[in-house]
């Protein structure tokens, strides 16, 4: 029986498909495959790489965070923010980087502006390394 | 009588306004889809986070009040009072600021308790402002399209106000969407969160990652983030509807206006007209009778 995967935001619907074989994600306690008929689940995610096999096809999707939801054949990503590799900026993540990275250099900051730079670099790092594995898979034209 | 050239004028000067009313009627009509489409957009998110909450919850009346979330612990004496309050930034959107700033008038009249205000909006900063009351912090310029983390912001304030003390209930205070011609004010209650009690029709043992608690400590947060989105979405959906409607009557104003303005100046026109024929012929006339 395939998984129905559903990739929601708060702001749209990122990902929905109702043939899924597996989807492999990053768990807070380590990197997990969700397969069909598994166990109900509720974990939380930590920034990384999301990839999707669909008919023997396999997608990747960058999550930021979030909740994974695992019921019967139903997987539920409750991302903070989410892009299918062919939505990713990857200019406007480099800028992003570079930003975080700046910040964090300076040391000066307050420790939520610390908090909330690392989570920057941490998202842009997240986005370059999707955008990379798509790049090299599919050599651009 | 106003002459001729003052009708045509003022004919002019109504047309162009029309123009301008009519304008703002289609771009706020525009803008009030996509407004009700992002509103649309991220229902699944909250409903799947309802549920979600609901079964962590379930638990909750188990435990002794120390033990519980700081978002969930109700306060046994409410002291004061803090309401978020949105409305838009803009006006010429017909009666909808002023019923708004009517409503958190009532409110904290009737609420008889020392309010904190976060205004989120100029029109509702404006407003007590302009009273003397005093606001705590205030949020002008989300514009047409707020995004996700446009908010966070004003989450932060309602949670960290909350959670120290300087708050014991915080408020909701926006235009809900009810259709493109009726907006009304509502008042919801966002902390302490009160979870759901929507029926769960099905029941599953969960395995939590890494545990229960710690699930619902980063559940907690974002449900409150994700209610005053949702509200921001709704508020910005009833100002561009409220402004459509308003900028369509004032269209129709303006048109009525000029066909009252035509008819004027066609019966001016029409007597300058008889009265210069009748000077002509008065004037034959006296040619006439001299020449006899």
């Amino acid at each position: 029986m395939p998984l129905k995967v559903e990739v929601i935001t708060a702001e749209r619907v990122v990902y929905t498909a109702d043939d899924v074989d597996s989807v492999t994600l990053p768990g807070v306690v380590g990197e997990l495959t969700v397969l069909p008929r598994h166990a109900p689940l509720m974990t939380m995610l930590q920034p990384g790489i999301m990839r999707i096999v669909r008919r023997g096809q396999e997608e990747e999707m960058a999550v930021h965070g979030g909740f994974l939801e695992v019921m019967g054949d139903r997987v539920t990503v409750l991302a903070d923010a989410a892009e299918r590799a062919e939505e990713l900026d990857v200019e406007r993540a480099e800028a992003a980087r570079r930003r975080a990275q700046e910040r964090l250099a300076e040391r000066r900051a307050e420790a939520v502006d610390m908090a909330v730079a690392e989570a920057a670099l941490r998202r842009a790092l997240v986005r370059l390394k999707l955008a990379e594995r798509t790049r090299r898979r599919r050599p651009s034209p | 009588m106003p002459s001729l050239r003052q009708i045509r004028r003022r004919i002019r000067s109504v047309q162009n306004i029309a123009k301008v009313t009519r304008a703002m009627e289609l771009v706020a009509a525009s803008k009030m889809r996509r407004a009700q489409a992002a509103a649309l957009a991220a229902r699944p998110y909250a409903e799947r986070m309802r549920w979600v909450l609901a079964d962590l919850a379930e638990t909750a009346h188990l435990l002794e009040p120390e033990q519980l979330h700081p978002l969930l612990r109700r306060r046994p004496e409410v002291r004061t009072v803090e309401v978020i309050f949105i409305t838009p930034d803009r006006g010429l959107c017909g009666g909808l600021p002023a019923n708004l700033n009517r409503r958190a008038a009532q409110f904290v009249l009737e609420v008889g308790k020392p309010v904190r205000i976060v205004a989120v909006g100029r029109k509702g900063r404006d407003f007590f402002l302009r009273t003397g009351h005093e606001v705590v912090a205030d949020f002008i310029g989300l514009g047409d399209r707020p995004a996700y983390d446009d908010i966070l912001p004003i989450a932060r304030i309602a949670m960290d106000d909350y959670v120290s003390g300087a708050a014991d209930e915080v408020y909701l205070l926006y235009a809900r969407f009810v259709s493109t011609t009726v907006q009304r004010p509502e008042v919801f209650k966002l902390l302490p969160v009160e979870p759901p009690t929507e029926a769960v029709t099905w029941r599953y043992d969960y395995i939590y990652e890494p545990d229960r608690e710690t699930v619902l400590a980063e559940l907690l947060p974002r449900y409150v983030e994700r209610q005053i989105y949702e509200a921001v979405l709704e508020a910005v959906a009833s100002e561009q509807s409220a402004r459509m409607v308003a900028m369509r009557n004032a269209t129709d104003n303006a048109n009525g206006l000029i066909r009252d303005l035509t008819l004027l100046l066609n019966k001016v026109r029409q007597e300058v007209i008889t009265k210069e024929l009748l000077e002509i012929t008065a004037g034959v006339e006296a040619l006439k009778a001299a020449r006899t």
